[in-house]
């Protein structure tokens, strides 16, 4: 070809000039483990499920929740909701409102009949569930979905353990908790109501059961001395949140005092307000601070006109209600000391919620089991000292939430599967985790968090409608999208467009992105930019 | 600002794409289609600030006028770097002048074009500082004055970076360069010299002048959009980091350009026939120390001693852009108290 003036060679492309060779380091894309996700007891995906939410597709989103916890309306509602405590936003503005999108999507699932789909294979395999709490429940969803057949045996007269039997319908309405646990039996397990196990192991022969899982949860309450007149109306927490389910409510009069500091307490107190009595009072031995019930409980139960008294004993109970109460004070440990200055206060009833206690008689003869603390000790495989024998929940030592027992529920389920195959179940490695230090915040638009809506006071104090409020589907949308997809790519494209070498190639939507390290010089400017830590820039030769 | 501003999807605006928005509101440079006019293989530096906001600018460009478009470009890295005999890395059209002559070239390709009667072929001139304000500058008022139908990009990295970091009339006071040395009483440049290449370009009131940043892209190809717009002598000044020259981290490239935008050390703004029409407010103003610290070229502004002095006067200089171009909002300066 004829070529220009003092012109010798053609025109070539700089792609003949690999620069990649200039690296030292190289770019790496690798998810990180989002502090939510590490933080859920439940071991839910929740930056993954976020990401379907982000797009509005909240099926999907919901579809990935439950791969993990079957029971999002319910854990909407009463999870105490560690994983916000956790959230990386929460050092920005606010944490992201991870249980009300939650809720949001249960909701969804149950106003659209979302069904789990039915699992793929049948093991033949046979197994035992011995209670229907939330642990209960949970393993049951998960053995049905790795394909085993799940008999539950439940003592009581309806499922739901304490998520019926303790937590208020103010908290937790019965029609959500009723479509979620049924939509767990449609599954193909099944549920025998009534049927208390009295002894484990004639259960599981007469059943031809190859394995169990235990989750009795603990319903005996604990009671403290006090020395009671005859007449004297002396209840337990657990005899006072069971009889609302009955016909009959409980007859606890206009003057009531709790005696304890959990959530319990609370509970019993704010049912009492809806009862009718116009005090209800709870006695603590310790401060505020030191209370077991969380902060937004207590807000919600001083607004409703509960009081509390702190630093307080009771010491007895006349025949005609009038409690003798010492006040207390702390010592240097934080331990509350008598002061010997007394008071009295008049009650029609007094309740005790002091905690519980695991009636553990199902287990007696259970030959390699070990007890300590009055819980059963299991391996971290949730498995009893009795080979086939699981346990979880309340009955095991554990914070005793809803979620953890969900979240014991599930990993039994995976150790079971395996145990039934002869195997070890081995958990993925988990990644390193995306911490705030690793984002780059400035790509986030400002957003403070979505406020729930809350019951008027009014039907607070004297019905037992729902108090806190859902999302919508806008609020629930600009929720999600408050997410900052902590340590995995949300498809920004920022490292696509930051590279000064085109050395990102941009794989298409849903696909992610790959480097070229032909041309990659290792700058770093993509894992700077990138805005939720999902790069690191690794040595080359390592 | 002539970006739109999406309020709210996560990220709003400020990534370069986001999954969530429609493919028409997310920029040139999250399409995978996009020109790549500045091809990899290109030997500029580990994260070149000057070969991303060439490629920022000119992909946008491409995209504004159907890819029917024509560069010449001055002697300086981006030339240098680009285009070693005989390979290119460009993807388009493109003429490589002489240090000071690009704008006279470029006036002629426009004139070449009007009398073929090719007015669907746009002209871009592109160099770097020392180029545009220094050696190039005749050239440059003189298209200016006479409206030649040419869009000029300078690329500000505040130095002669192709022969070795040496003073140009866009560095800064204190910056120490190979000819501004940090040593004697008022060690780096001097304060007070070196002029504003955009200002004088308002003072033509030629159709359209705009600065730009390498850290806010959509803000960039927006200007690029509204410049393709318009004919007649049309200038946009983009701010671009030197790894090497100014000695800061490879990736820290578009971090330093935040910086200089949210301290005010860098005004972002556009202006038609010669009035201001728009500023890029500040998000979360910040110190100049904070600009300062991470870079060599100032590094003796922090040890052995502090020269509070020095970085005061900068600090003022940022100040007085503040408040000449109403860099920060009332409403976000209260939120900052
Ligand atoms: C008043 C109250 C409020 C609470 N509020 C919250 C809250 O808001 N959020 C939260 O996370 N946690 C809360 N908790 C704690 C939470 O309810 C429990 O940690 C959780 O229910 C434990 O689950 P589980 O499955 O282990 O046991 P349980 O829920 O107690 O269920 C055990 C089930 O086993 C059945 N059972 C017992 N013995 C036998 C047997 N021998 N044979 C067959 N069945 C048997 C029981 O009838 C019961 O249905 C609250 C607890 C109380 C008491
Ligand atoms: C007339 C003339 N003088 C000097 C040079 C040497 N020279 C080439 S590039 C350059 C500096 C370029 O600086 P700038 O325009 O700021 O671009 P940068 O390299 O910094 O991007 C110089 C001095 C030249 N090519 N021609
Ligand atoms: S921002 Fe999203 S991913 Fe990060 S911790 Fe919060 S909910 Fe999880
Ligand atoms: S920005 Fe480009 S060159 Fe730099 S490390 Fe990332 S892929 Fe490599
Ligand atoms: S920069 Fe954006 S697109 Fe790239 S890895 Fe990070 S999140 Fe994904
Ligand atoms: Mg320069």
């Amino acid at each position: 070809m004829e070529k220009p003036f003092a012109i010798t060679l053609d025109v070539g492309s700089s792609l003949a000039n690999k620069t990649g060779s200039w690296r030292t380091y190289r770019p790496r894309y690798g998810d990180r483990l989002p502090p939510c996700n590490n933080a859920c007891p439940a071991g839910e995906n929740i930056q993954g499920w976020l990401y379907h939410a982000e797009s509005g597709d909240y099926e999907q989103a919901w579809r990935v929740l439950t791969q993990d916890n079957p029971m999002p309306a319910v854990m909407g509602r009463v999870c105490y909701h560690p994983c916000e405590s956790k959230c990386n936003r929460g050092e920005l503005d606010q944490s992201v409102g991870i249980n009300s999108v939650e809720r949001f999507l249960g909701d969804q699932a149950i106003k659209l009949g979302w069904k789990f789909a039915p699992p793929a294979t049948a093991s033949g395999k046979r197994v035992l569930v011995v209670g229907a709490g939330p642990s209960g429940l949970s393993a049951a969803y998960h053995l049905a979905r790795l394909g085993h057949q799940v008999t539950i045996h439940e003592a009581g007269p309806l499922a739901g353990g304490m998520m019926r039997f303790g937590i208020p319908k103010y908290r937790l309405p019965r029609d959500v908790l009723e479509a979620e646990v049924q939509r767990i039996l449609d599954l193909g397990v099944t549920l025998e109501l009534n049927t208390k196990v009295e002894n484990i192991e004639a259960s599981m022969q007469a059943g031809g059961f190859d394995a169990a899982f235990l989750a009795v949860g603990a319903h005996i309450a604990k009671r403290a001395y006090i020395p009671a007149g005859g007449a004297a109306k002396l209840l337990d927490a657990m005899q006072v949140l069971r009889g609302m389910e009955d016909e009959e409510k409980p007859m606890l009069g206009r003057r009531v005092v709790v005696y304890g500091g959990g959530n319990t307490a609370l509970d019993v107190a704010r049912t009492a307000k809806r009862l009718g009595a116009t005090d209800a009072i709870i006695v603590y031995r310790r401060t505020r601070e030191k209370m077991p019930a969380h902060d937004f409980e207590v807000e919600e139960a001083l607004q409703e006109g509960i009081l509390i008294k702190w630093l307080s004993t009771i010491k007895n109970m006349s025949d005609e209600g009038t409690l003798t109460v010492e006040r207390m004070e702390l010592d240097a440990t934080g331990f509350p000391q008598p002061t010997g200055e007394f008071e009295t206060l008049e009650a029609d009833s007094l309740v005790l919620a002091l905690g519980q206690d695991v009636d553990l008689s199902l287990l007696n003869g259970v030959p390699g089991l070990e007890v300590e603390g009055g819980v059963v000790q299991v391996g971290p495989n949730m498995m009893t000292g009795r080979p086939g024998i699981f346990a979880g929940g309340d009955m095991v030592p554990s914070e005793r939430t809803v979620t953890v027992g969900i979240g014991h529920g599930k990993k039994a389920a995976r150790n079971i599967d395996a145990w039934l195959r002869g195997e070890v179940y081995t958990p993925a490695p988990k990644h390193e985790l995306a911490t705030f230090e690793k984002l780059n915040t400035w790509y986030y638009e400002d957003a403070p968090k979505t406020v729930q809506p809350t019951l008027d006071l009014i039907r607070r104090q004297s019905s037992f409608d729902e108090v806190v409020g859902g999302l919508n589907e806008t609020n629930a949308l600009f929720e999600a999208r408050r997410c900052l997809s902590c340590g995995n790519c949300f498809e920004c494209d920022n490292c696509y467009g930051v590279c000064p070498d085109n050395a990102v190639i941009k794989l298409g939507p849903g696909m992610r992105f790959e480097f070229n390290f032909d041309y990659c010089k290792g700058c770093g400017i993509c894992s700077a930019e990138c805005p939720c830590g999902a790069i690191t820039m690794v040595p080359e030769n390592a | 600002m002539t970006a739109t501003v999406i309020k709210f999807y996560q990220t709003g605006t400020h990534t370069v794409g986001n999954r969530l928005l429609d493919p028409s509101q997310r920029s040139v440079q999250a399409d995978m289609r996009r020109t790549n006019s500045l091809n990899s293989g290109h030997r500029a530096c580990q994260g070149c600030g000057e070969a991303l906001g060439a490629r920022y600018a000119i992909d946008a460009a491409m995209q504004a006028c159907d890819n029917q478009l024509i560069a010449a470009n001055a002697t300086g890295c981006l030339e240098v770097f680009s285009t070693p005999y005989p390979e290119t890395s460009w993807q388009i059209p493109w003429i490589h002048s002489l240090f000071g002559n690009t704008a006279a070239v470029a006036t002629g390709i426009a004139a070449a074009l009007r009398v073929k009667g090719r007015s669907e072929v746009r002209v871009v001139a592109q160099g770097g500082d020392g180029g545009t304000t220094d050696i190039g500058f005749g050239c440059l008022s003189g298209m200016f004055e006479r409206n030649d139908d040419v869009l000029y990009i300078c690329y500000d990295n505040e130095a002669y970076m192709n022969t070795g970091v040496q003073r140009s009339s866009a560095t800064p006071g204190a910056a120490r360069t190979a000819t501004t040395p940090a040593v004697g009483p008022a060690p780096g440049n001097v304060f007070g010299q070196g002029k504003s290449l955009p200002l004088i370009a308002m003072a033509h009131e030629i159709p359209y002048v705009a600065t730009a940043i390498v850290s806010e892209l959509r803000d960039l190809e927006a200007k690029v959009r509204r410049a393709m717009e318009i004919r007649g002598a049309r200038y946009i000044h983009v701010f671009v980091p030197c790894p090497l020259g100014w000695g800061t981290r490879s990736d820290q490239t578009i971090a330093i350009a935040r910086l200089a935008k949210e301290t005010g050390i860098f005004p972002v703004i556009e202006a038609e026939h010669g009035e201001l029409t728009a500023v890029s407010k500040i998000r979360k103003q910040r110190p100049v120390e904070d600009y300062l610290k991470p870079q060599r070229r100032f590094a003796h502004l922090f040890s052995p001693a502090v020269n509070t002095a020095a970085i005061a006067q900068i600090q003022a200089l940022a100040d007085r852009n503040i408040r000449r171009f109403g860099l920060v909002d009332a409403a976000a300066a209260a939120g900052a108290e």
